[in-house]
């Protein structure tokens, strides 16, 4: 968990991510962050992320990353 | 609507380019977001440099500038010509036709057809089937599928989202009868329901471009554009082509037989790299048979994408190469197709670069 905070992080260090419980509707991440966000994963995950799963929904919170994560099986 | 084509074959292509390098990486302080933010994306989406057309540069100046290359070179007549067929979203004006100017300027006989239909991504293969119509009955006469834009005129360059993307280009395309050419599958969906996802909202009709339309605004992400200027719903976009364009593929190497290891090269539309990334490993084809340096190197060019992808990729191969290609395109409309086509022994297959 930490280390996707840790990536949040990077990506927008200006937003303490662990105070929000929404990152799309806080606008902590616009479409192109999740873009990153997804490359950073699965340079770091060594995963390749479906197409079908880059829905702002699972880039809502921590958990919902996690799931993403380990759906695409990624070991956390 | 799927179609079959027979006798057809494309017997060259010539790009043209506009001089102009535009990097991304100079414009950075164009947008609101942070370098950091922006460099990030550069390797991701292909964000490198793109070619942009002087102030002075309309879109038919760059197909004029291509036909009469044509013509000088001797690679096709006057006389030859049955009909220019330009696509285009960005027009000279709304008359005449950019198709027209090109006949006047070029010279071109008065039984020439001479139409233009306004088509974005697609463009390339709404062309092609508007070709392969035409030269029914057309005996030795050649058709020119002409794409050109000039985008660079219609997005913000305070937009990361689009103006980073997109490149201006013509292309064009000679289409003429073959009767030892192989049977052309060809298949077209569109849904206008979606239509929203890319537009320019002023401009026609609707919405005559005004003071008004051309106020600049900051979106909720942080792009600065007008009414005036090209909108992309990028996360709509997206899941439209993972979604829909698949499914497509599937039913057209279905209906033509054809596996997908027998393609030689998937030659799609490039809207950007990410995009293709994720469709080539949604399709599950090898990205080594899946061109994605365009976007890179020149911009999106709109239609102009798969011709210039062929020009760039393949030239030299194509004049002397036979090669089974899978041409898609995807984008505005919305509306997405495919073309299986046998595809070389061209005449001429090159990239020029104009001073325009």
């Amino acid at each position: 968990m930490e280390q996707i905070y840790g990536i949040l992080q990077t990506l927008r260090p200006e937003f303490d991510f662990k105070s929000s419980e929404n990152f799309v509707d806080d606008g902590y991440l616009d479409s192109f962050d999740v873009i990153s966000l997804v490359a950073e994963l699965e340079s770091v995950f060594q995963i390749q992320i479906d197409a079908m799963d880059i829905l702002p929904e699972n880039f809502s919170n921590i958990d919902s990353i996690l799931n993403l994560v380990c759906k695409n099986g990624g070991k956390i | 609507m799927k179609r079959t084509f027979v006798g057809k074959h494309i017997s060259g292509i010539l790009s043209i380019l506009p001089k102009k390098e535009s990097y991304f990486e100079e414009e950075l302080l164009n947008y609101t977001f942070t370098p950091s933010q922006s460099m990030r994306l550069k390797k991701i989406m292909g964000y490198e440099k793109h070619r942009i057309v002087k102030p002075s540069t309309a879109t038919s100046d760059l197909c004029i500038y291509g036909l009469n290359l044509l013509l000088d070179q001797g690679y096709i007549t006057r006389e030859e010509i049955a009909a220019v067929i330009v696509v285009t979203i960005t027009p000279d004006h709304f008359m005449p036709h950019v198709s027209s100017i090109i006949q006047g300027e070029c010279h071109l006989p008065k039984n020439v057809l001479c139409m233009d239909i306004m088509q974005g991504c697609c463009g390339f293969l709404i062309g092609l089937m508007q070709a392969y119509m035409i030269l029914e009955g057309a005996g030795n006469k050649k058709v020119l599928v002409i794409n050109a834009d000039t985008l660079s005129k219609k997005v913000s360059k305070k937009d990361r989202n689009s103006y980073p993307l997109i490149g201006d280009a013509a292309t064009i395309t000679v289409v003429e009868n073959d009767t030892s050419a192989e049977k052309i599958y060809y298949t077209m969906y569109m849904d206008g329901e979606r239509r929203n996802a890319l537009r320019i909202p002023a401009g026609g009709s609707r919405l005559p471009c005004s003071t008004e339309t051309a106020r600049m605004k900051e979106d909720a992400e942080g792009n600065i554009r007008s009414q005036d200027n090209l909108v992309m719903d990028g996360s709509s976009v997206f899941t439209f082509v993972q979604i829909d364009v698949p499914p497509m593929l599937k039913e057209i190497l279905q209906d033509a037989e054809v596996s997908k290891d027998e393609i030689d090269w998937f030659i799609f539309h490039q809207p950007n790299q990410f995009m293709l990334q994720k469709l080539a490993q949604k399709i599950d084809v090898p990205q080594e048979k899946l061109f994605s340096n365009i976007v890179s190197l020149y911009g999106n060019p709109s239609g102009a994408s798969i011709p210039l992808t062929v020009t760039h990729n393949l030239g030299e191969r194509m004049k002397h190469e036979e090669f089974l290609c899978c041409l898609s395109a995807f984008g505005e409309g919305l509306s997405w197709g495919a073309v299986i086509t046998k595809m070389g022994e061209m005449d001429f297959c090159e990239t020029v670069v104009s001073d325009l």
